[in-house]
């Protein structure tokens, strides 16, 4: 079903602004911020004559228009609330994928208390940087295996305050979720109700309602049942939903529920199909279903399962192992993915001076791509050491790209050395270049008539390399 | 329904609402298009009455409404060339069985909008000597690294490689500066060891990969392998001449640039080889190091061709073993967890990832990386049935 909301394009959206030109934004004119509204470069808000009484109308149709094909819902509140969904894409070098997968870790009501408290903490304080950002898990997702409402209501308590990330409750029956919420501290944090079936939606809905938390609708396998579940729901007022059409992990489920996925969104997208316009969860912890599991094989499948999901429009996972090494890569490729496809890889060439460096200090040199720098820099910061680092311009390229793709060159060395004044920094001539460009030694040796040292592969091994070899003499 | 219609029925419905109060409609059945077309005109018209609408809307649903749900199917005017490596007894080779990858008509895994695409296909790096190896790969091969051959037969034999991709890279004069001549033994030898189709790499040194590449070329003429690589810093016009002459297919290696790939191939279709001999590498950046840029640029790639840009219509290969670049993959940390796990894993997602952009053909190296994409991509096409019987994960899952 096409949406009969008009399109949003740069002209029709300008027509609704102000038109004044007046600056405040800080565009230089309302086309211009159009266009960086249309990009998510600025928010409605930047506009202050907009949000004058007598532009009330614009400012609700320019609200309609810029929303996004697929909702933003927020669970939780406060500081930790969660924001997933608001996809407007398919691909991410069309715009960006905005609100990366949140990841909620389970917990069940019949573990003991004290273990119920450890997990909340260790998932709370779970924290993994790279390229100076922090990565963290985001929710608790409760499951109710005891079938006991006062049980999973007195967890649902003991969650909440052992930790502050929000919370997802899960049981398919309505009254065991009644209970929990009739706790206002539980009610009040805005948690996601997990799940409204075919069978159970109209108490869910009064659950949703009355509580106002947002609904995951659950129609596993079944996105016709899914439309009708989100159209029916929508018509009774309830707006904040979360799509799951179920996990399947393997066989031909897999293959379907990869495919369902892939078409929600781009019904969604393309063709604007509101039903189907919410964020999507899926559930990598269910490959934790089953006897006998073997607690590595199982990690390491829901790694990669998490993965898959990632990779194809999942919003929300929920996951059952705390395994580090399973975690890292999945917090890992989420970051990669969430990241702005429209920002530079590069950073700035030219010299830093890494602690306090004199004329006798190590000189090395790395390239400018901005993970490859972010990698060395840290490195070197936190080895203590002092020296001077290059940095190289290779047009964004990490070092071995770039000695292959010849970005990277004796030439560009020479250049850097002139325009940064290496000679009156050091004194030694002698260069550090990166084990991975070991075959520029000769050409660079030449080029400059420097002594050239092939330093580590990997920046991590720099501390030692140098307490090994360096002299400036 | 006509606009017109829309408003009688709306009005019928205000007045039900005045007389009645609330309204039961209990089992009937609404087209739920009809609710939406029905429900729109009387909020905007209603104003004088919106707590009568609102009980209207939220009261009447008892059951589900209707909806209907129709793939959303694109149709490309173009499609990804396909490639077959490899060539057994009947083609003029001698190998048991051929590989075919590309012929995409969509976007990888969208079989609800096109079937019968060839699965990509994983093939193992082996090296012409020794070298560097992450622990967790090199326990499985360090008593066949001295032979390539025998370590190319461990792979097929042991862990069931469909394709072997051999790296000469003892060629490079700052290696070994290993002869035209031996490499080309090397590839004879291995060509006799195993049954499976072959990739040919040289060493990466622009002046000798063209050399060693035409020699390699001819020792395995009519096997149709895959020559590694082309690119715009060497003589790509001599490798491929030798393809052209042998029977082989070249790798157009551009380093991430969409563009430049794209001239690269016009060099290469301009030399007269075709589509259907070319495979493109536009690099694979590890997982946390740049996967990122090689996910978009597969993905564009991918619908350029598609779209029909015929100079960018030949399947990708992605070297995804170049996840063990990345620390994490290789590093010992006792923070990180033990690294015989993270390394695969690492290999494992970082092909998973490319395998969904786009990639058509992976070299890969852990064992279990071959194992779990493999299990995967069957699973991806639906050749295995699934066991798995609940999804009642709330309840089902253990402690």
């Amino acid at each position: 079903m096409m949406s009969k909301e008009e399109k949003a394009s740069l002209l029709s959206v300008y027509r609704h602004l102000p038109q004044t030109n007046c600056g405040e934004c800080g565009a230089p004119s309302c086309m211009v911020f159009a266009s960086k509204l249309l990009n998510r470069e600025a928010t409605l808000e930047d506009c202050s004559p907009l949000m004058k009484p007598k532009y009330k109308e614009q400012m609700a149709r320019l609200t309609e228009m810029l929303a996004p094909p697929v909702k933003e819902v927020i669970i939780g509140v406060g500081e930790n609330a969660v924001k997933i969904g608001g996809k407007e894409v398919m691909y991410r070098h069309e715009l960006t994928y905005h609100n990366p997968t949140a990841i909620a870790i389970d917990i069940s009501d019949t573990m003991e208390d004290k273990k119920i408290v450890d997990r909340c903490n260790a998932v709370e304080s779970f924290i993994l940087v790279r390229i100076g950002e922090r990565l963290k898990l985001n929710m608790i997702a409760l499951r109710c295996k005891s079938k006991d409402p006062d049980r999973f209501a007195f967890v649902a308590s003991l969650i909440e305050k052992s930790c502050k990330l929000p919370l997802i409750l899960c049981s398919f029956d309505p009254n065991i979720l009644k209970v929990a919420l009739e706790k206002k501290e539980i009610a009040d944090k805005r948690p996601l109700l997990y799940a409204a079936t075919e069978d159970n939606w109209r108490e869910m809905v009064n659950l949703s309602k009355h509580y106002d938390c947002p609904l995951t609708v659950f129609a596993p396998n079944n996105i016709t049942l899914l439309k009708s579940m989100t159209r029916t729901l929508k018509a009774t007022g309830i707006h904040d939903m979360v799509i799951d059409l179920g996990t399947y992990t393997e066989g031909k489920l897999l293959k379907e529920n990869i495919n369902n996925l892939v078409m929600v969104r781009r019904a969604a997208i393309l063709r604007r199909d509101q039903d189907l316009g919410y964020p999507i969860m899926c559930i990598p912890a269910t490959v934790w279903v089953g006897e006998k599991l073997d607690p590595v094989t199982t990690s390491y499948r829901e790694a990669y399962v998490a993965s898959l999901f990632i990779d194809r429009y999942s919003d929300l996972l929920v996951m059952h192992t705390m395994d580090i090494w399973s975690l890292i890569p999945v917090l890992t490729l989420r970051q990669n993915i969430y990241t702005d496809p429209r920002k530079p890889v590069s950073v700035e060439s030219g010299l830093r001076t890494i602690g306090s460096p004199d004329e006798e200090s190590p000189l090395l040199l790395t390239t400018n791509f901005a993970l490859t720098y972010y990698t060395v820099i840290n490195d070197m910061e936190s080895s203590g050491i002092d020296c001077y680092l290059l940095v190289v311009d290779t047009e964004g390229l990490a070092v071995e790209v770039s000695v292959a793709g010849g970005q990277f060159t004796s030439a560009n060395v020479k250049d850097l050395f002139s325009s940064v004044g290496i000679e009156e920094k050091v004194r030694h001539h002698k260069l550090i270049i990166p084990g991975l460009a070991a075959r520029l030694k000769g050409d660079i040796e030449d080029a400059t008539n420097w002594e050239v040292l092939v330093g580590p592969r990997d920046s991590s091994q720099i501390k030692s390399y140098l307490a090994k070899n360096w002299t400036a003499r | 329904m006509e606009e017109k219609e829309t408003k009688i029925l709306a009005k019928n419905l205000i007045e039900l609402v005045e007389k009645f109060g609330d309204i039961e409609i209990e089992n009937v059945e609404i087209r739920a298009d009809e609710l939406t077309l029905i429900l729109q005109p009387i909020t905007s018209s209603l104003e004088q009455a919106p707590h009568l609408v609102s009980r209207v809307i939220e009261k009447e649903i008892e059951t589900l409404l209707v909806a209907e749900f129709s793939p959303p199917i694109e149709v490309y005017p173009g499609e990804i060339a396909e490639v077959q490596i490899g060539a057994t007894k009947s083609d003029g080779g001698s190998r048991r069985k051929v590989v075919k990858i590309g012929g995409a008509k969509s976007m990888p895994f969208y079989s609800f909008e096109a079937t019968d695409q060839n699965k990509p296909v994983l093939a193992v790096d082996v090296f012409d000597m020794p070298i560097k190896l992450a622990k967790s790969v090199k326990q499985h091969f360090k008593d066949v690294m001295e032979d390539p051959a025998e370590w190319a037969k461990k792979y097929v034999e042991d862990f069931d490689a469909e394709i072997v991709s051999l790296n000469l890279i003892s060629t490079d004069p700052l290696i070994k500066d290993t002869s035209v001549k031996d490499a080309a033994k090397t590839v004879e030898q291995v060509l006799q060891a195993v049954d499976v189709p072959l990739i040919i790499g040289g060493s990466g040194n622009k002046a000798k990969d063209p050399l060693v590449l035409e020699a390699a070329a001819e020792v395995s003429s009519g096997e149709r392998c895959i020559l590694n690589s082309a690119n715009a810093d060497n003589d790509y016009k001599k490798i491929v001449k030798a393809a052209k002459q042998y029977g082989h297919s070249v790798i157009a290696f551009t380093p991430m640039d969409i563009n430049n790939q794209k001239k690269l191939n016009r060099y290469l279709l301009d030399e007269g080889l075709p589509k259907e001999q070319i495979i493109m590498d536009p690099t694979t950046a590890a997982l946390g190091y740049g996967l990122d840029y090689t996910l978009s640029l597969m993905e564009r790639i991918k619908l350029a061709g598609l779209l029909g840009d015929s100079d960018l219509q030949m399947p990708i290969v992605a070297p995804t073993s170049n996840a063990w670049g990345a620390r994490e993959a290789w590093m010992k940390s006792e923070e990180w967890g033990p690294r015989e796990l993270r390394g695969p894993l690492w290999e494992t997602i970082t092909t998973i990832t490319v395998m969904m952009s786009g990639g058509d053909l992976f070299m890969s190296s852990h064992p279990a990386t071959l194992r779990v994409v493999k299990k995967m991509m069957q699973n991806l096409y639906g050749e295995v049935e699934s066991e798995q019987r609940t999804q009642d994960w709330i309840s089902e899952i253990q402690g």
